[in-house]
């Protein structure tokens, strides 16, 4: 009777509880059960037999060949500014940490922009060197080659080595080097014997987690590398939505999905056994002083590697966006370059009378609108997973790796899912309008409960009994003692859903309806089009995305929480 | 065998050493004795090489270090928090530096296992260092230190981050250590108790240079000056003006002071002058010389003797004594003469 009565009283909690695990159950298993449902279908029927195999072989070994030379060209990018990020104090440091974080939540499609504002055919660059030589081409021929690829990915992933193995490196204890020294080992054998084996968890866990994000790199690969190379992102992408061949889709998708589960795992295993107890340092000893022209001229050389990579790219969208070009002789007649506002108020102008075409303006409406249901789901749900882990129970440790699984899954993989299994009303791929915030809910909820979880967890019992003995109502208590202290956590994880909707891209290519485009999709369908109002136009949205990713980075990193180090 | 020679060093423009200079004899233990944050751990460090002086030097057998590399200096260092090897056990710690010499591996072994039992922990070769307890880490630090036989060894705060009891009983098991091992030691400690326990000499070390030098002994019984005494635990201090040199007498807000010992260099009569007032200076004993009127203020029993806190005029002192006092009560009190030792100001 007893017994009874605890369940009846604890029945809504148990409710609320399993809200999460509902919902990864039906808008995550689902659909990648799916997928893999569909490639057993494709190698049990004739499908298989009807292809060649290279459509599997080749796109796999590119996207392995491509992740292992960006992984490691990311290392010797990244390498030099952990260390001294890690060892050293200087002015503008705090700046460069700022700089590092820029590429976290910068959407893809941005930086794919990005690039090609700098070094595109119709970049600023190529467009000054023809001018300033006469060159009726343009004499960078960088996109649609596997350097525009590598080059975008080291600015994506440099930033993980730099914040992953900075950040272990500023922990390690110098005084343990110190002893080494004293002891007898050169600077050299202290790398090899010590601080080499004290890093290489955080370096194995960077290097596995930047191997993941290239292995899984979609927009980059379709936007930079142009039709001639493929991914299994990329082609599942065309096998799907181009050649409509959907078994085939799945099939690549359930080889994509088993590599990157493989690859995670490895991961949260890493994360696991990284821990090493280190005594609490003098903070004196950890980050010296630059001191001598060595160390300046390293810390010189680095800094600017650093700005021009992060700030380059971006700096040439703005730059492009209103550097109106060949555009301008259509209408006014005039030739030659000049700066001017056109392409952004070609945004609010519905210029073409096609029944398919979207005014740009609607398609930033758009993705205002998933952003902010995205942030209503993730953040709900979010809270509750953390709450659900926060309480250290059997279904906590459980649902803690579980939820971590979107971060590594393809983005392509899951869309490809969601319109295998949501084929019939009213939960349509075509008709239902919240697939779009639902699957980007999916990939933002681990940053939320990432962010969530430790301030939720850092709430002491007490204050919550002492609200309730006091007479507070669950309500009240809520409200008055719990929401107060994860405010800012609250704020930093919507700016995170938020962002995250607005630059997600994989996965609303297969769910937004043609005439519901988001932000991202209307960016590529600009790029992918010829001319240069259409390329004008990409820059000047893609610079709009890129301000507002920056002002959410911004307010972030003020409300300072200790979140994106690790995930 | 060491000798450090007039160091200076200016940490982020203000100045940290001022002119530091010592020598560390064969088989001698220096105890460097100073605030938190007086330098003593950069002067450490300056001799093991890991931090450069803005100026002076560090000899070792009449070599200047300054362009020797720290691995290569010979010397044994032994950190506050140990700075053990996290991803090494006991064994692979303490081998380190015999590794490093390149030795045999059953020549590393054996003298692993030598060390070990010096400091009693044989039985904990495989352990993980993370597993150790503060004390047993303690003792692997200073085996792994030791084991290479180094020609110098610094401690630096080595009790520091240990619990009182442990302290002590580590205290004495690291004087005999050292003085076993004949292995000449600079000792760093902010703990007066710590270092006349180890030290067979003290180095005080106060606002950038070194204000004593000398052993324990003298220390204690002539400190230099007022913050030299009020370092070691002597603070019944009292200012006062010279009023005659023969015989002495010194003028003070309590009274006149007659007093035995000897007036320290320079002093001449009108000076203003430090008394200390040693903590066996009270006598209850009718005495012409030195007689005041005291309130017990205090009076607390410490086994053998008892310690009494008194005021006099508006200030307070704390004497041993022998016998009980009641608390409360005004007594009359005598101060001897030959205990109250004259210092300079700290100026």
């Amino acid at each position: 009777m007893n017994q009874r009565l605890k369940y009846i009283r604890m029945a809504p909690a148990i409710l609320l509880w399993s809200l999460p695990f509902a919902f990864l159950l039906v808008f995550y298993f689902q659909p990648l059960l799916a997928n893999f449902r569909m490639a057993w279908q494709a190698t049990t029927s004739e499908v298989l037999a009807s292809i060649s195999l290279k459509v599997i072989t080749q796109p796999l070994f590119f996207t392995i060949w491509q992740a292992i030379l960006s992984t490691l060209l990311t290392i010797i990018v990244g390498f030099p500014p952990a260390y001294l990020l890690a060892k050293y104090r200087f002015v503008g440091k705090s700046f460069i940490r700022l700089l590092t974080t820029i590429p976290f939540i910068m959407p893809t499609v941005v930086v794919a922009a990005g690039f090609n504002a700098l070094l595109g055919p119709k970049g600023w660059f190529n467009l000054l060197l023809q001018t300033f030589f006469s060159l009726d081409k343009p004499p960078i021929q960088i996109i649609n080659t596997l350097g525009a690829i590598l080059l975008a990915h080291v600015f994506y992933n440099s930033t993980v080595f730099i914040r992953v193995v900075g950040g272990a490196w500023s922990q390690l204890d110098p005084k343990i080097e110190f002893a080494a020294r004293t002891l007898g080992a050169s600077p050299l054998r202290v790398w090899q014997k010590i601080t080499f084996p004290l890093l290489k968890p955080a370096l194995l866990s960077a290097i596995l987690l930047i191997f993941l994000f290239n292995f899984t790199s979609f927009a980059v690969i379709l936007l930079l590398g142009g039709p001639k190379f493929s991914t299994l992102e990329v082609e599942i992408y065309i096998q799907a939505l181009h050649m409509l061949n959907l078994p085939v889709a799945g099939l690549l998708s359930a080889i994509q999905l088993l590599f990157t589960l493989v690859l995670t795992i490895l991961y949260t295993r890493l994360i696991k056994t990284k821990t090493i107890t280190l005594t609490p340092r003098d903070p004196e000893e950890v980050a010296k002083p630059i001191k001598g022209w060595k160390q300046r001229s390293f810390l010189v050389g680095t800094m600017s590697y650093l700005i021009i990579l992060f700030v380059a790219p971006l700096f040439s969208l703005v730059l492009r966006s209103f550097l109106l070009t060949d555009f301008s002789r259509n209408l006014d007649g005039s030739t030659g370059n000049r700066f001017s506002l056109v392409y952004y108020q070609e945004l609010f102008l519905n210029r073409r009378e096609s029944l398919f075409y979207v005014p740009p303006i609607d398609a930033i409406l758009n993705s205002l609108y998933f952003g902010l249901i995205t942030v209503g789901i993730a953040l709900f749900l979010g809270f509750l997973a953390a709450n659900v882990i926060s309480s250290r129970s059997r279904w906590g440790k459980l649902l803690d790796p579980i939820l971590m699984l979107p971060l590594g899954t393809s983005a392509v993989s899951l869309g490809l899912g969601f319109i295998l299994v949501f084929n019939t009303p009213p939960l349509d791929v075509r008709s239902f309008p919240l697939l779009v915030p639902i699957a980007h809910s999916l990939v933002a909820m681990p940053f939320v409960v990432r962010i969530l979880q430790p301030v939720i967890a850092s709430v002491p019992r007490g204050l919550k009994y002492s609200a309730m003995v006091l007479g507070a109502s669950p309500w009240r208590t809520f409200w008055q003692v719990e929401f107060p202290i994860l405010f800012r956590a609250i704020i930093s994880a919507a700016l995170f859903a938020f962002t995250i909707s607005l630059g997600e891209f994989g996965a609303t290519t297969f769910l937004a309806r043609p005439e519901q485009p988001t932000i991202p999709i209307a960016i590529y369908r600009y790029l992918s089009q010829p001319g240069g109002l259409n390329y004008g136009q990409a820059m000047a949205m893609s610079t709009i995305l890129m301000i507002v990713c920056a002002l959410s980075i911004i307010l972030i990193e003020r409300l300072k929480l200790p979140n994106i180090k690790e995930f | 065998m060491l000798s450090v020679k007039n160091l200076h060093k200016e940490y982020e423009n203000q100045p940290l050493l001022r002119g530091v200079s010592f020598d560390v004899h064969q088989g001698e233990t220096i105890c460097l004795l100073g605030r938190s944050g007086s330098g003593k751990s950069t002067i450490l460090r300056i001799i093991a090489g890991i931090e450069v002086p803005d100026s002076g030097d560090v000899y070792c057998d009449n070599q200047n270090l300054k362009d020797i590399p720290v691995h290569k200096r010979k010397f044994g260092f032994m950190f506050q928090d140990y700075a053990l090897f996290p991803h090494k056990n006991v064994f692979e710690n303490i081998a380190f530096g015999l590794k490093m010499q390149n030795l045999p591996v059953d020549l590393v072994d054996e003298k692993v296992n030598s060390v070990l039992t010096k400091v009693n922990m044989q039985e904990f070769r495989h352990r993980r260092v993370a597993d150790l307890s503060g004390g047993e880490q303690q003792r692997v630090a200073l085996a792994r230190a030791l084991a290479p036989e180094p020609r110098l060894l610094m401690l630096d705060e080595p009790l520091g981050a240990l619990d009182r009891n442990l302290r002590e009983q580590l205290m004495d098991e690291l004087r005999l250590l050292l003085h076993e091992s004949n292995i000449p030691a600079i000792y760093v400690t902010h703990d007066q108790e710590e270092a006349f326990t180890i030290g067979d000499r003290l180095a005080l070390l106060n606002e950038g240079i070194i204000i004593q030098n000398a052993s324990p002994e003298d220390v204690y019984k002539t400190p230099k000056n007022a913050w030299v005494a009020k370092f070691i635990g002597l603070s019944n201090l009292l200012e006062g003006v010279i009023q005659s040199t023969q015989p002495l007498i010194v003028k003070t807000r309590i009274g006149d002071f007659s007093i035995n010992t000897k007036l320290p260099q320079n002093a001449k009569l009108g000076d203003s002058i430090m008394l200390l007032l040693r903590p066996d200076a009270l006598s209850m004993t009718d005495s012409n010389l030195n007689q005041f009127q005291a309130q017990v203020l205090d009076d607390i029993f410490l086994g053998n003797q008892w310690r009494v806190k008194l005021r006099m005029s508006d200030l307070e002192f704390s004497f041993l004594v022998d016998e009980p006092i009641s608390i409360g009560s005004i007594i009359k009190i005598s101060i001897d003469p030959n205990q109250i030792n004259l210092l300079q100001d700290e100026k």
